[in-house]
């Protein structure tokens, strides 16, 4: 039985969409962005390697949790042993990155974004979808996206860690405190882009007000909340420049681990 | 100045149609819904089109320009280059009945199933009194003219004719949300009944019914999230469920 635009009594038109723009274009990039990133992050996840150049640990590793992590590098301790899975070595960026991604696939924003470019339901607005049924959020796996709240919650752990990460970048290989580099203005950027990335958040605007009824009962919640709705018109401006840049920083701690020199001393 | 403009339009009914080439003359400033009139008083005297204000306010011109979702009387000739032709259908996601013209009862029935507001007992007209703040977010909803350009385009019912049975769509969840968000409202289940009843949970939030909104609605950011977060205290949110079990009452906020 034809559905969709081909259902019966609709007008009849054989055409998918009768759209003349160049509408591929918009799900075909972002398709290519994340596509890359995500290839990008496996493989540095794999790698287990280049990801700390004292003072500098890479956003991917960070907290480093397990023996396997190098001198160093722990922040927090290493409360996990070497992990294996089906046979497998596991480097200590897979306990921890199963969070950001988290987050970052329940968020409202890439909700959108991967929905239209990788699942192309629908691919861009009154272009019929390639698929028979639709069920949404309402039913399992999708329906954990209304958890999104959660991941918020532990993302703001992470950029704590991750802004204590940038102020330790505040000394040299040596560990002595009052030197500033390349690698500290890299992960000032990166803990700033994701706290606006926090703070723009849905479920952020709705813990900080979202859910009043009475905003006049409120005025200090209300006034919180006209601020994050500001930031939260930019927040699909905050997913992109935070996903680049946490990449960027991975990327930057990397070389530097392999040539300590690229990372310029300012002083 | 005048161009000469090809343009493809439907015609056709329930059973059967098809696209028709029609050359006509254009005046500078003209929308399409000025070009749909002249064809007709000068081509084709049996053309339905549905229209009303000729100003963006009634709601009643709504279909499908080179395949968007537009209102008609909005959409000015001059966007559309020189050589171009533009094809006209009516809203795909409805049953059609003539030419350019759908049946939009889904609409209506659906906007009859969710009351209206409730107020506290005893309080009669004229007595409730609302704070600039608290009227501004319904406000922005109130802007809504109904002409379901945001239904037509919702991929959930336009691209699957038996979710509409189980989704109200995106211009009844700012409704829903407008009274949820309502400070005087005193029926306190429609965050339950967004969720169960008119299909909030079919939206994957892509945001078209945004994109083709003609009064700039935030119908995503605005309704259906907020909507989405209060669903997830009362349903998907433990802590949350627990805290209200404990107080024993619905928190009024
Ligand atoms: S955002 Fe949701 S309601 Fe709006 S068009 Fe998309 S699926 Fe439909
Ligand atoms: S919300 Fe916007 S698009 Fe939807 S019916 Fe109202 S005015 Fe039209
Ligand atoms: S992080 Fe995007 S909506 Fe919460
Ligand atoms: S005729 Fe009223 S909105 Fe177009």
């Amino acid at each position: 039985m034809a559905t969709g635009v081909f259902s019966q009594g609709r007008a009849k038109i054989s055409e998918r969409t009768l759209r003349t723009d160049k509408w591929w274009i918009q799900p075909l990039i972002t398709f290519g962005v994340l596509f890359s990133f995500i290839i990008y992050a496996t493989w540095r996840a794999f790698e287990g390697a280049h990801y700390y150049a004292e003072p500098l640990i890479s956003p991917f590793y960070s907290p480093c949790l397990t023996t396997d992590c190098v001198n160093g590098s722990s922040l927090l301790g290493t409360p996990f042993g070497h992990i294996v899975l089906f046979g497998m070595a596991l480097s200590p960026a897979f306990i921890i990155l199963i969070f950001p991604l988290g987050f970052r696939m329940t968020c409202y924003y890439y909700r959108k974004a991967y929905f239209r470019s990788f699942w192309m339901s629908p691919p861009a607005c009154a272009v019929a979808e390639p698929h028979a049924k639709y069920t949404g959020e309402t039913k399992a796996p999708l329906i954990v996206n209304n958890g999104h709240r959660y991941f918020f919650y532990i993302g703001l752990v992470f950029n704590t860690l991750l802004t204590i990460d940038a102020f330790l970048a505040f000394k040299n290989p040596q560990g002595q405190w009052g030197h500033m580099s390349i690698g500290t203005v890299v992960l000032l950027l990166n803990a700033t882009f994701l706290w606006g990335y926090s703070a723009s958040c849905h479920s952020c605007r709705h813990a900080i007000g979202g859910r009043l009824r009475h905003f006049s009962k409120h005025p200090i919640r209300y006034k919180a909340w006209t601020i994050v709705t500001k930031l939260n018109t930019k927040h699909q401006n905050f997913a992109w420049v935070s996903l680049i840049w946490v990449a960027f920083s991975d990327f930057f701690v990397r070389m530097v681990s392999l040539h300590p020199t690229w990372n310029k001393y300012f002083f | 100045m005048a161009r000469t403009l090809k343009l493809r339009i439907w015609r056709g009914d329930d059973k059967t149609g098809g696209l028709q080439d029609v050359t006509v003359e254009a005046n500078h400033g003209e929308v399409v819904l000025d070009i749909i009139h002249r064809v007709q008083a000068t081509q084709m005297g049996d053309l339905a089109v549905r229209w009303n204000c000729k100003a963006g306010k009634c709601g009643s011109c709504s279909m499908e320009i080179n395949g968007k979702p537009r209102l008609a009387c909005m959409t000015q000739v001059a966007s559309y280059p020189e050589d171009e032709v533009i094809t006209i259908t009516p809203l795909r996601a409805f049953p059609v009945i003539k030419d350019l013209v759908t049946d939009v009862s889904f609409n209506y029935k659906k906007a009859m199933e969710i009351p209206a507001v409730v107020m506290p007992e005893g309080m009669k007209p004229g007595e409730p009194r609302m704070q600039q703040v608290d009227v501004e977010r319904s406000q922005e909803f109130r802007k809504c003219i109904e002409c379901f350009l945001c239904q037509n385009t919702c991929h959930v019912i336009r691209d699957h004719e038996e979710n509409k049975k189980s989704f109200s769509g995106p211009r009844f969840f700012i409704r829903i949300a407008e009274l949820d968000m309502h400070p005087l409202d005193m029926l306190r289940n429609r965050k339950k009944t967004a969720q169960e009843e008119h299909g909030l949970g079919f939206c994957n939030i892509t945001k078209c019914c945004t994109e083709v909104c003609p009064e700039h609605i935030k119908i995503t950011d605005n309704a259906i999230i907020p909507m989405k977060e209060r669903v997830a205290d009362e349903k998907y949110d433990p802590v949350r469920w627990l805290g209200s079990k404990i107080r024993r009452r619905e928190e009024v906020l």
